[in-house]
């Protein structure tokens, strides 16, 4: 039994899956944002599966260019968080909800 | 990737991450919901641990479990009127078929495609001791550009969240903290 880069992919594919679900199903604002990090951390997974596994650089040639990747995945994702809660704060004090379904003054 | 603590070690985490992502979904208080976000970011932290990533793995749990997970309580204690509830929207249909249907062709195409990956005993070779070294070497190196636009990106996240949160008619700090009391008390009497 072992367990090799396709298994890691698979992992990462399902914890993507359900961060798209999430994000698009959920109606409050802080919960989208849940999906939205779940994604960006199965992105992470891939990465790291990516760099661990891959035969396609010599050693040497790309040292760990998947982590340094994940490195900046972390500053967004840690970035976004903040302005979007940010902006779930605001919204909620212009409108008293943070319902995605009562947020619709864009609505044609 | 052949010893056993390894596989155990990837299944139990893997399965401890998945069902806590599906839980997310299915709970119905958005608090619990946020509890179960932290195991899944602790359940990724261990994968990637698995993945000899330790410095991403510490990484994960200072910054997500640490960091962000605290960011979304309050970002659910600071709207106390709001509905507490995880509730779905109309699209929920569409968005757990869309959700399905990218999980399944991923899991598909990753059991299908002959990857151009390292077994056995290249992979051990590949093992190394000491990421952080030849991470801060490639972040102060090859990619600096990108490392101080980071750090711009930071700081504008940063002076966003307060200039946005900060409210214009209430500039005064005794007076915003009197607001501030007055929330609470409205929040507590709920």
């Amino acid at each position: 039994m072992t367990v090799d880069l396709a298994h890691y992919l698979a992992v990462s594919g399902i914890i993507f899956g359900i961060g798209v679900a999430i994000a698009l199903s959920k109606r409050n604002v802080v919960a989208v944002l849940m999906g939205i990090e779940l994604m960006l951390n199965a992105s992470n997974l891939a990465f790291l599966a990516f760099s661990r596994f891959s035969g396609a650089f010599q050693d040497g040639t790309e040292p760990l260019a998947g982590h340094t990747f994940v490195v900046f995945v972390l500053t967004v994702a840690a970035a976004e968080a903040a302005v979007a809660l940010a902006m779930a704060v605001l919204i909620y004090r212009r409108r008293e909800t943070v319902d995605l379904d009562r947020i619709s003054v864009l609505r044609w | 990737m052949d010893s056993l603590g390894v596989v155990i070690a990837f299944y139990v985490l893997s399965a401890i991450t998945i069902v806590s992502a599906a839980s997310i979904f299915l709970l119905r208080n958005l608090v619990h919901a946020i509890v179960l976000l932290v195991v899944v970011f602790l359940g990724m932290a261990g994968l990637f641990l698995t993945l000899s990533a330790d410095f991403i793995a510490v990484a994960q749990i200072l910054i997500y479990a640490g960091a962000i997970s605290v960011l979304f309580v309050f970002a659910v204690m600071l709207t106390p009127l709001a509905s507490r509830d995880n509730g779905n929207s109309l699209y929920a249909g569409p968005g757990l078929l869309l959700g399905g249907a990218i999980a399944a062709i991923v899991v598909v195409t990753a059991f299908d495609v002959e990857w151009n990956q390292l077994t056995g005993v290249a992979l051990e070779q590949r093992s190394f001791t000491d990421t952080i070294e030849v991470i801060g070497n490639q972040l102060l190196g090859p990619h600096v550009l990108a490392f101080e636009v980071a750090s711009v990106l930071l700081l504008f996240a940063l002076l966003g969240a307060i200039v946005l949160v900060t409210d214009p008619n209430n500039e005064d700090g005794a007076a915003a903290e009197e607001e501030a009391g007055k929330d609470t008390a409205v929040g507590g009497s709920e």
